[in-house]
C-alpha cells in the first residue's frame, strides 16, 4: 500500500530521518501526470501516458551530506531510503558549509501564481491529438515546399512538488503545462532544410493557435533553402530571440553561484563591475504569473523573488543556494533548483533580458553586412575564459535587406567581448520558456568558413 | 546472466510465464502487430569530492515497466514505475490505445532464451564496491592533479556507477534478461596562472568491475591528464578561422563519425526520409580510406550491450565500407518497415521511454599511415586532440564538435596550442575528405553520453590519427 503523498507524509520522513541519525533533513516529493502525442504526415505516430512518483530524501550529519531517491513508496522501501541515507551521510567528509537553509531565511507565506489550468487538465486525448495534427496541416498548408516532417507533437503534464525538512518548513504547489512543435522538412534541388517552431505555456488561453506555430514552423524552413556559405570576415550578426536566449543561458552559467565560488567563471570578482553595454539588463523573476519559471518557494524552501542581475552593464547579483551563497559570504538569491537525487544546485526562475526599444527590423536595418542568426550547433562556449566559437546558419544583411540563406559557417568571439558589444536590443520579448530575451544586435564577431 | 535477470524479475515481483503472457495479450487486446513489456531495475551512486571534501554521496534506485504497441509505423507507450501486474496491465491497456479496431489474437507465449552475448562478465561491479573504497579513488585523482602542478586549484572528482537488471518480453515469445554493470571516473580541474584561468578534464570507465581502475587506468592517470591539459591552455593562442587542414588525434575524437555521420544513419531518419543519408546506400559517401563500423559486441565497453533494449543482440554492423555506404542501424521498427536487417540498435534510456535506433560503440577502422608522417604532410593547419561534445542536424547533414586541446601545424610540425574552437562540417561530404588515415586506432576512454529525443545512453567512439584536407575552424583569427 501506497501513503498518501502529502505535506504530512513528506515532513514525517524528514523526522523519522532525524530519528534514525541525521541531524537535519529534506524531502521532495514529485507527482507528474504526461499526456504526448507525436504526429507525422497526418496520422499519429507516438501515443504515450504516464505517471510517475519520486521522493528524494537529503540527510546531514553534522556537515556530513547525502542523498537517496526512489519511486518505490511501500514502507519497507522508505524505510530503507531512510538507513541508506544516513549511513552513506556517515561516510562521507564534514562541510562546514553543507547544511539547510537558516530558518528566519525559509518562506512563511506562498503566494499564489496562477500556474494551474483546469483547461488544460480538461483536454480531452482527441482534443490534443486534433491540436497536434492542426499544427501538422497548417505548416503542410504553407507551402509545398514542405514535403516531410521529422517530428512535431503536443506535450501536456500536471504535477505537484511538495518539499518539507526537519526545520519545520513543508510547502506544496501544483502546476499545469502545455507544448506544441512542429519540425517541417522542405526540399528544393535535391537538398533538404529543416527547423522547427513550437510554444509552451502554463495555460492553454496564452498559446498561439496550432495555426500560427505551423506556419511559423514552415516559414523559417522554407527559408533555409538555398543556403551558402560566406568568406570568413568578422562583421556584426543580429540574434533572433531564440538564439539569443542561448546566449542568455551562458550569462546565466557564467552568474551562477556554482561557477563563482568555483572560480570557474569569467565574471568572478566582476560584482558591481560593468560587465556589459549599458543597454544590457537581466532580470530573474521567479514570481511572475504563470511563468515557465515561476515557483512560491526554491528548491531549499527559501521565497523566490525578483533579482537583477545586470543593470544597466553593471553585474549586480549572482544567482545563489544557501550553499553556494555561505561560500561567497552573501545571501541566498532563492535560486535553490532541486531534481530527486543530490544536493541542491542552482536554478533560474523566470531569466530575461529586458526589452529594448526597437524593432527587429529596425535592428536589421541598421546593419550595413552581417548575419541574422537563426540556429546554432555545437558547444563550444567556454564559461570560464568566456571563448565562444559554435557553428551557425541565418540570413545574410546587405544593406539592411534580408538577402539569401547562409550555412555551413562558424562564429567566434569572447563573451566578455560580446556583452560589451551588445549594440541594440529588440522590443520582441516573449515568455515563450523561463530563459528569454528579445533580438539582440553585436557589434562584431568572426565569421569562419 | 539472462537467466538471473528474468530470475531476479520473477522472484522479486512473483512473476510468471503465464503471467507475461496474459500482459502481452493485454496490450494487444485491441489489435497491434507487436508488444513488448521493458522491465527494470537500476541502482545508481555517485560520490563526488571538491575542495578535497568528500561533499556528497548520492544513491538512486528506479524501477518500472514500460509497455509498447507497435501497430505499422505507430507506437502506443505507457509504463508504470511500480512493478506489479495490475499496474502493468493498466500500462498495458493504456499502450493499447494506439490501435482502435480488429481483436485480441492468439499468442505463442514466451520462453526464456539465454543471451549469447557474455561481453561483461564482472567479478566486482562497482557498485556492489564499499563507499570507502570509491572514496579513496576519489582521493588519488584529486591528488594526482593538485600535485602535478602548484597552478591546478578547483579539482572535482567524482565516481558514477550502475548496476540494471532489464527483463524483455515480446509478443513473438522472446523472454531474455541482463545484468548491466557501467562506471565511470571523472576529473575536472582549473588551472590559474595569474588570472589566466583555464580548464582541464578527463576520465574513464565502461561496463567493467573495481579493478579497471588499478593499473592503466588508475585515477591519478586521470587526474594528471585532466592537470595536463589545464596547464596547456594557459599557453593557447587565438585560433585561426576558415577552412583548413585538420589532423584529429586517436580515440576520442572519433566523435566526428558519431556527428557526421553515425546519427544521419540511424534508421528512423532513413525510414522517414529526413536524413542527409537517405537513399544513399552502395554510394559514395566518404573517401575510400574510411571504413566506419558500428560494434556493440566489444567486450566492457561503455558503448556495448549483450542484448539491445528490445531484447535482441548486439552486432557489429559495417555502416560505411572503403567509403561506401552499406548499412543503417535498426531497431525492430524501422527495421521491419524498411525490410531491412535488425542490428541489435534499439536503445532507451529508461523503462519511461520508447526504445529508439541508437548507436553503440562507432569507430573507423586503422589504417595504414604513421601518425607521425601524417603530421609531416601539412603545411599549415589543426592538430586536434581531445574535444568536447558535439551536434547535428541530420536533414541538412551540419555538425559541428568544440576541440578543446589543439595545436597549430606549421611546415610539418606541431607548434603553438591554440583556444579551443569548434569545428564544422556536413555529413554526406566532409569525410570525402579523409586523405590518410593512421594505424593507431585507439577507442576512447568510456565517458560518452549520447542524446537523442531527450533520451540519454552511454556510447563508445574511436578512431586513428586521421587527415581531412578540408574543415572549417570556429576561431577568431581572421
Amino acid at each position: 500500500m501506497r501513503p498518501t503523498l502529502n505535506k504530512e507524509f513528506a515532513s514525517s520522513v524528514a523526522e523519522r530521518a532525524v530519528k534514525t541519525g541525521a541531524s537535519a533533513a529534506e524531502v521532495i516529493i514529485r507527482q507528474w501526470t504526461e499526456f504526448s502525442v507525436g504526429v507525422r504526415l497526418g496520422e499519429i505516430e507516438t501515443l504515450q501516458e504516464s505517471t510517475d512518483q519520486g521522493l528524494g530524501l537529503r540527510v546531514l550529519i553534522d556537515g556530513r551530506q547525502a542523498s537517496v531517491s526512489g519511486s518505490d513508496f511501500s514502507p519497507d522501501a522508505v524505510r530503507s531510503l531512510i538507513d541508506d541515507a544516513v549511513e552513506l551521510a556517515r561516510l562521507t567528509s564534514p562541510d562546514d558549509t553543507a547544511g539547510l537553509p537558516d530558518p528566519q531565511e525559509l518562506a512563511t507565506t506562498f503566494p499564489d501564481l496562477d500556474l494551474w489550468d483546469e483547461a488544460i487538465i480538461n483536454l480531452s486525448p482527441e482534443d490534443q491529438i486534433e491540436m497536434a495534427l492542426r499544427t501538422e496541416r497548417a505548416a503542410q498548408e504553407y507551402s509545398n515546399l514542405v514535403s516531410n516532417f521529422d517530428g512535431g507533437g503536443l506535450d501536456s503534464s500536471h504535477g505537484s512538488l511538495i518539499l518539507a525538512n526537519s526545520l519545520g518548513f513543508a510547502g506544496e504547489f501544483r502546476t499545469t503545462s502545455c507544448s506544441v512543435a512542429s519540425v517541417p522538412v522542405a526540399a528544393e534541388d535535391g537538398k533538404m532544410q529543416r527547423d522547427y517552431w513550437y510554444d509552451v505555456r502554463r495555460k492553454l488561453s496564452q498559446m498561439d493557435s496550432p495555426e500560427e506555430i505551423g506556419a511559423t514552423a514552415a516559414r523559417r524552413t522554407i527559408r533555409k533553402l538555398g543556403s551558402r556559405s560566406v568568406p570568413t570576415q568578422a562583421v556584426p550578426v543580429v540574434l533572433e530571440p531564440n538564439i539569443a536566449r542561448d546566449l542568455l543561458g551562458d550569462i546565466f552559467n557564467a552568474a551562477s553561484g556554482e561557477s563563482i565560488f568555483r572560480k570557474a567563471s569569467f565574471l568572478v570578482g566582476q560584482l558591481g563591475e560593468r560587465i556589459a553595454s549599458e543597454r544590457l539588463t537581466v532580470v530573474d523573476d521567479g514570481l511572475i504569473p504563470r511563468g515557465l519559471g515561476s515557483r512560491p518557494f526554491d528548491g531549499e524552501g527559501l521565497p523566490t523573488r525578483r533579482t537583477v542581475v545586470i543593470r544597466n552593464g553593471v553585474l549586480e547579483n549572482y544567482l545563489m543556494n544557501s550553499y553556494t551563497a555561505r561560500k561567497l559570504g552573501l545571501k541566498s538569491t532563492g535560486n535553490a533548483g532541486r531534481g530527486l537525487s543530490g544536493p541542491p544546485g542552482v536554478e533560474a526562475g523566470n531569466l530575461y533580458i529586458e526589452a529594448g526599444p526597437h524593432t527587429p527590423e529596425e535592428i536589421i536595418r541598421s546593419v550595413s553586412k552581417g548575419l541574422l542568426i537563426t540556429e546554432l550547433l555545437g558547444f563550444g562556449v567556454n564559461i570560464v575564459t568566456g571563448d565562444y566559437s559554435r557553428s551557425a546558419g541565418g540570413i545574410w544583411i546587405e544593406n539592411g535587406e534580408l538577402t539569401f540563406p547562409v550555412q555551413g559557417v562558424t562564429i567566434a568571439g569572447n563573451l566578455k567581448e560580446m556583452l560589451n558589444s551588445i549594440e541594440m536590443i529588440g522590443n520582441d520579448l516573449d515568455f515563450r520558456g523561463s530563459v528569454i530575451s528579445p533580438t539582440l544586435l553585436i557589434g562584431r564577431m568572426t565569421i569562419g568558413a | 546472466m539472462a537467466t538471473d535477470a528474468i530470475k531476479f524479475f520473477f522472484d522479486r515481483h512473483n512473476l510468471t510465464n503465464g503471467d507475461i503472457d496474459k500482459l502481452l495479450a493485454a496490450a494487444l487486446a485491441r489489435g497491434g502487430d507487436y508488444a513488448d513489456l521493458y522491465f527494470e531495475y537500476r541502482v545508481a551512486n555517485t560520490v563526488n569530492i571538491e575542495e578535497q571534501i568528500v561533499k556528497q554521496a548520492a544513491r538512486s534506485i528506479a524501477q518500472g515497466v514500460g509497455v509498447r504497441v507497435v501497430i505499422g509505423d505507430k507506437t502506443g507507450y505507457a509504463y508504470t514505475d511500480e512493478i506489479s501486474f495490475d499496474a502493468i496491465r493498466h500500462a498495458a491497456e493504456m499502450a493499447s490505445h494506439i490501435a482502435r479496431s480488429g481483436g485480441s489474437r492468439e499468442l505463442s507465449g514466451v520462453d526464456a532464451t539465454p543471451n549469447t552475448l557474455n561481453l561483461y562478465p564482472v567479478a566486482s561491479p562497482v557498485s556492489s564496491v564499499e563507499l570507502s573504497r570509491k572514496i579513496e579513488l576519489i582521493k588519488q585523482g584529486d591528488k594526482a592533479a593538485r600535485e602535478f602542478d602548484p597552478r591546478i586549484r578547483e579539482v572535482q572528482s567524482s565516481v558514477n556507477d550502475e548496476l540494471k537488471y532489464v527483463m524483455i518480453a515480446s509478443s513473438d515469445g522472446r523472454l531474455v534478461g541482463d545484468v548491466q554493470p557501467l562506471a565511470r571516473f571523472g576529473i575536472s580541474c582549473i588551472a590559474d596562472d595569474d588570472g589566466n584561468l583555464q580548464v582541464g578534464r578527463a576520465g574513464g570507465g565502461g561496463r567493467i568491475g573495481i579493478d579497471f581502475f588499478e593499473g592503466d587506468m588508475a585515477p591519478e592517470q586521470f587526474g594528471r591528464e585532466a592537470a595536463r591539459q589545464a596547464i596547456i591552455q594557459l599557453e593557447a593562442v587565438a585560433t585561426p578561422a576558415g577552412t583548413m587542414e585538420v589532423v584529429l588525434g586517436p580515440g576520442w575524437p572519433g566523435i566526428l563519425l558519431h556527428e557526421a555521420v553515425g546519427h544521419g544513419l540511424e534508421s528512423d531518419f532513413n525510414r522517414r526520409k529526413t536524413s542527409a543519408f537517405c537513399g544513399l546506400i552502395g554510394q559514395p559517401v566518404a573517401s575510400e580510406l574510411c571504413t566506419i563500423v558500428d560494434d556493440g559486441t566489444i567486450p566492457d565497453r561503455r558503448g556495448s550491450l549483450n542484448i539491445d533494449d528490445e531484447g535482441a543482440p548486439t552486432t557489429r554492423t559495417v555502416l560505411i565500407e572503403n567509403g561506401v555506404l552499406r548499412a543503417y542501424m535498426s531497431d525492430y521498427l524501422n527495421a521491419g518497415l524498411m525490410k531491412s536487417p535488425r542490428t541489435g540498435n534499439g536503445r532507451r534510456q529508461s523503462y519511461k521511454h520508447m526504445p529508439l535506433p541508437r548507436m553503440t560503440n562507432t569507430f573507423m577502422l586503422a589504417g595504414q599511415d604513421s601518425k607521425e608522417d601524417i603530421i609531416r604532410s601539412v603545411k599549415r593547419g589543426l592538430y586536434a586532440v581531445q574535444f568536447g561534445g558535439g551536434q547535428v542536424d541530420i536533414t541538412s547533414g551540419e555538425f559541428a564538435f568544440s576541440a578543446s586541446e589543439a595545436y597549430l601545424i606549421e611546415d610539418g610540425k606541431v607548434t603553438v596550442p591554440v583556444k579551443g574552437a569548434t569545428l564544422r562540417g556536413n555529413g554526406p561530404e566532409a569525410l570525402k575528405h579523409v586523405t590518410a588515415v593512421g594505424n593507431d586506432l585507439e577507442l576512447d576512454p568510456g565517458v560518452g553520453v549520447c542524446g537523442k529525443a531527450g533520451q540519454n545512453v552511454p556510447v563508445g567512439v574511436g578512431i586513428p590519427t586521421i587527415k581531412i584536407s578540408e574543415m572549417t575552424v570556429g576561431g577568431t583569427q581572421s
